[in-house]
């Protein structure tokens, strides 16, 4: 008898929390960010309940300032799966217009904390998967695949629950909501392996190709529309890139890189010499910046 | 170290050159889950941070920060403090963070390890045993100037109890005591003599430097004694629990059952042990029914064999009831069901563990309500003492017998982990509150057994022509349950009601003579007073029940034995100025001048009713009054 695989492994865990979460929780739904960890869940998704469709909904929870070509792959991924897809987007950051030139960290406020907020009360989710993994970061670390978020979804870091086994407690009382994380165990090479081997779609910005760009602060962005204002004296230029995250299109840095096919791309990776949030503009401020946002309700 | 950088080199290389071939190789790694144990002095830090450097899991930017830090800590002078990688605990203590388990990852040619890392000296037991129970390994760490301490006693007592086989003692700090066989040799005998006597038949140890390197990836020339393996090795090489529970019995705990339309029912979870065929018969528990496995559905296409850790989902030959929480097995390897254990409990909850308080139970797939019936003894996890216990507190463990609401199937949690661990929920706050380890199924359980009578409840309540009710007045001491009940039951008996009126004094000079005032007695008391107003009601009779009954976990305990809407919960309103002022007893002034301990409402709670069936004021009214209101209630509604 051989050993699984560890990709076997992870496969079967996130199946099973995600079966759990199925089973206790009383109306569940997948948080969709169109990213290649989004891409990688939903595939689990779509495994764990086969031959039903995935028995909840996609949320998107939306900033309009996506890249293009992310709404285009969000569509055809939720189809494909045969699972409603929910767009929200917080109607206070429609009418004021917020958008990451002007607004700095209000953007990220507004759309996406205050924004799945919004959406999670709307429509009465009680637990929510996330994409997160545990070796994002080090405050991620020590996460709980099942985090408790209080009815004004705040997250109380003293108060989590142990998880032994595979036994979840998935109880919660009235107004409390679950965030679960089924891909807690995975690192960033299980999930470009996994996504090699099971010939997972992920956005065409994941492969290098040549795409107009700014050079701003360090970071090289891309000109995904014509809502990029250019300051004085900045013209876009052809560079050969690509993305090794994907989120704001204005926020997002992008790597120089020729890497076009998957196997490139985690070639790139293993041999990288910077770690994979560097590329977002969010977690620059300090190291305690994701904890805090965490307490705030950010994702 | 020139060694390890050597291997790190041939790994990019491979990279480089030939990416395919690379990935090839690494996608058929297994993954091995290990715990470190050891507090911060031991080097715990330092071990898991070199690991990471030295798989090459630590990226420029952070190796970047860490250099800085390391200069501005300046703990290890002009060298890199590997600690600093993993700690973060001041911030974290000073953000007020939990501090608990912590997963790590890195990689190697054969294998992927997730690390659990469990800090620090407080909540040790609880985190230590969250950490272990998902373990195939655990790494137990000696500083090699210390030897065998309490505490790796404490480690290995836990490690050991968790059911993890494979135990590597190393011994680290080799460095401080000159890279001496003699020292390493000593710490090996006293820790065998120790193992032996816990029942810890086999470990590996090796003697290691974290802070330099040796022995930690490859053999190192400073100890050109030792013959063993490096402890990267040891890691690579170690059995998976899955491949062992793999050659076990077969069992499958239902976890969902999918019906995407009226052709297709099939049974989702996740193989615990053993492995399962097409044709193979199985049997589904508690009911033993058995019937014949279909097929093994995935998405990948049907599968001619399930083993232990895959998730998968069985059809059946028959239209066979099975649910959530249903065991499947072969249908001549059943697992035992049982409703009463003897089990371990690991109490991690700051609230004390209350034996005949209802909590629920998760356990495989299952979800029950469970009391403890009987702590039998704790073990001083320090001495391996057994102490007499009564309750068991936050960090400690305790052997207790457990019942349950139902039968269950389990196996021994040696045998299984997967269908012989449990975790304990408080019903009220949701909290998880113990862990527990099923030895075996007591035997009472399988010899009592619910004795038919003809003549029953309703037989009973006919004849008397009433329904039987039981009336739970709860409240503060001197808020005038015992009065008004009084009322209630000569004007019930005055309208040719059967009655009874258990009394909490009373009942406490003679049923109940034998219990005191903590909240471990409270509870065991009303669960009696529960039990007796039961039979009553079995009898035809209306209870009526005067009892502080503080809690509300007890009260709806006894509310849950009782048929739907036959508890009518009357809390007797009172603000504790009024009680105390009424004081008829002369018990609130003797609390008070500390001479009466645990009273309730002065230094022991009262959780107040959320959902009284009726509420009684007795500011607002008289004693006569409130009757009235309750008796008018009762009468209406029945």
């Amino acid at each position: 008898m051989t050993d699984l695989t560890h990709l076997q492994r992870l496969e079967a865990e996130s199946i099973h929390i995600m079966r759990e979460v199925m089973a206790e929780a009383e109306k569940p739904v997948m948080l969709y960010s169109v990213g290649k960890d989004s891409a990688v869940m939903l595939h689990l998704a779509k495994k764990a309940f086969y031959p039903s469709p995935p028995p909840f909904p996609l949320l998107h929870v939306d900033t309009t300032w996506k890249f293009q070509a992310m709404y285009e792959l969000r569509e055809k991924a939720a189809k494909d799966a045969g699972m409603d897809l929910l767009v929200y987007q917080n109607p206070e950051a429609v009418e004021k217009g917020i958008n990451p030139f002007d607004h700095g960290s209000l953007h990220t406020d507004m759309w996406k904390t205050e924004g799945l907020k919004q959406a999670l009360d709307k429509y009465g989710f009680d637990a929510a998967f996330g994409g997160a993994r545990r070796d994002e970061e080090k405050s991620r670390a020590k996460e709980r695949v099942f985090s408790f978020r209080s009815a004004n979804h705040s997250w109380d870091p003293k108060n989590q629950r142990p998880e032994l086994w595979k036994l979840y407690n998935a109880r919660k009382s009235k107004g409390e909501s679950i965030r679960v994380f089924p891909l807690s165990n995975w690192t960033e090479l299980d999930i470009w392996q996994y996504i090699l081997l099971e010939n997972i779609e992920i956005v065409p910005l994941y492969y290098s190709q040549p795409r107009p760009t700014v050079e701003r602060d360090g970071l090289i962005l891309m000109v995904d529309d014509d809502r990029f204002k250019l300051e004085d004296g900045e013209v876009p230029e052809l560079r050969s890139i690509r993305f090794r995250t994907l989120g704001c299109y204005p926020l997002t840095g992008a790597v120089e890189s020729e890497a076009a096919t998957l196997p490139e791309i985690i070639q790139e990776m293993l041999l990288a010499t910077t770690s994979e949030r560097q590329g977002r503009a969010i977690d620059h401020d300090s190291a305690a910046s994701m904890e805090k946002k965490k307490r705030e309700g950010y994702f | 170290m020139s060694t390890d950088n050597e291997t790190i080199y041939e790994t990019d290389a491979l990279i480089a050159e030939d990416i395919d071939a690379y990935l090839e190789a690494h996608q058929y790694k297994s993954m091995l889950r290990f715990i470190t144990c050891g507090s911060v002095d031991d080097g715990k830090s330092t071990l898991i941070g070199r690991l990471l450097y030295d798989s090459k899991m630590i990226f420029e930017d952070q190796l970047a920060s860490l250099e800085h830090d390391s200069k501005a800590m300046g703990t290890q002078g002009q060298e890199i403090d590997f600690a600093l990688l993993v700690d973060g605990l001041a911030a974290e203590r000073e953000q007020g963070i939990t501090i608990d388990v912590a997963y790590r990852f890195f990689a190697t040619e054969k294998r992927k390890f997730i690390v659990a890392d469990t800090p620090g000296h407080e909540q040790y037991t609880r985190n230590m045993v969250t950490g272990a129970s998902t373990a195939d390994l655990a790494v137990i760490l000696i500083d090699a100037r210390q030897g065998v301490l309490t505490q790796t006693r404490r480690h290995s007592y836990l490690v050991h109890l968790l059911g993890i086989r494979n135990v590597i003692l190393a011994v680290n700090k080799m460095d401080l005591v000159g890279y001496e066989q003699d020292r390493f040799d000593e710490i090996v005998a006293d820790y065998t003599e120790f193992a032996t006597s816990i029942g810890m038949t086999d470990f590996q140890a090796i003697p290691i430097s974290g802070l330099k390197g040796d022995n930690i990836v490859a053999l190192a020339d400073t100890t050109p004694w030792y013959q063993g393996t490096s402890l990267m090795q040891a890691l690579e090489d170690a059995p998976i629990n899955d491949a062992r529970m793999a050659g076990a019995q077969f069992r499958m705990p239902v976890q969902w059952v999918n019906r995407p339309n009226l052709d297709f029912r099939g049974f989702s979870g996740q193989v615990a042990s053993g492995q399962i065929h097409p044709g193979d018969p199985v049997r589904i528990l508690p009911s033993g029914k058995t019937t014949t496995v279909k097929s093994i559905v995935t998405m990948d296409g049907e599968l001619d064999v399930a083993v232990a850790g895959q998730s998968v989902t069985l059809t059946m030959t028959d239209e066979v009831d099975c649910s959530r929480g249903d065991v499947i097995t072969l249908s001549d390897e059943p697992v035992e069901v049982a409703d009463q254990f003897e089990a371990t409990i690991v109490w991690m909850a700051d609230e004390e563990m209350l034996p005949g308080r209802p909590y629920q139970m998760k356990i495989g797939t299952n979800r029950v309500t469970a009391t403890i019936t009987e702590p039998k003894y704790e073990v001083n996890v320090n001495t391996m003492e057994q102490l007499p216990a009564r309750t068991l507190a936050l960090n400690t463990i305790g052997v207790c017998n457990i019942a349950t609401d139902r039968p269950v199937p389990f196996d021994a949690y040696d045998d299984n982990p997967d269908l012989g661990g449990f975790i304990l929920i408080d019903r009220i706050t949701n909290q998880t509150v113990g862990a527990g380890m099923i030895h075996f199924a007591l035997r009472r359980s399988h010899n009592i057994h619910w004795q038919a009578v003809d003549i029953d409840r309703e037989a009973h309540a006919a004849q008397k022509n009433q329904t039987p009710k039981l009336l739970w007045f709860t409240g503060l001491s001197g808020s005038g349950k015992s009065t008004i009940a009084n009322h209630v039951e000569q004007k019930l008996h005055a309208a040719g009601k059967h009655t009874f009126l258990l009394d909490g004094d009373n009942v406490r000079h003679g049923l109940n003579k034998d219990l005191g005032f903590t909240d471990v007695d409270r509870v065991e008391n009303i669960r009696r007073v529960g039990e007796v107003a039961k039979l009553m009601t079995d009898a035809g009779l209306i209870v009526l029940t005067a009892f502080i009954s503080p809690f509300i976990a007890e009260r709806r305990m006894v509310r849950d034995m009782m048929p739907e809407g036959d508890f009518i919960e009357v809390f007797v309103d009172t603000p504790l100025d009024v009680a105390e002022q009424r004081d008829v007893k002369g018990l609130y002034k003797k609390a008070r001048a500390g001479e009466l301990k645990n009273f309730t409402g002065i230094d022991s709670p009262y959780e107040a009713p959320e959902n009284a069936e009726i509420i009684v004021n007795t500011v607002e009214l008289s004693a006569e009054d409130a009757a009235d209101v309750i008796v008018k209630r009762l009468l209406e509604g029945a």
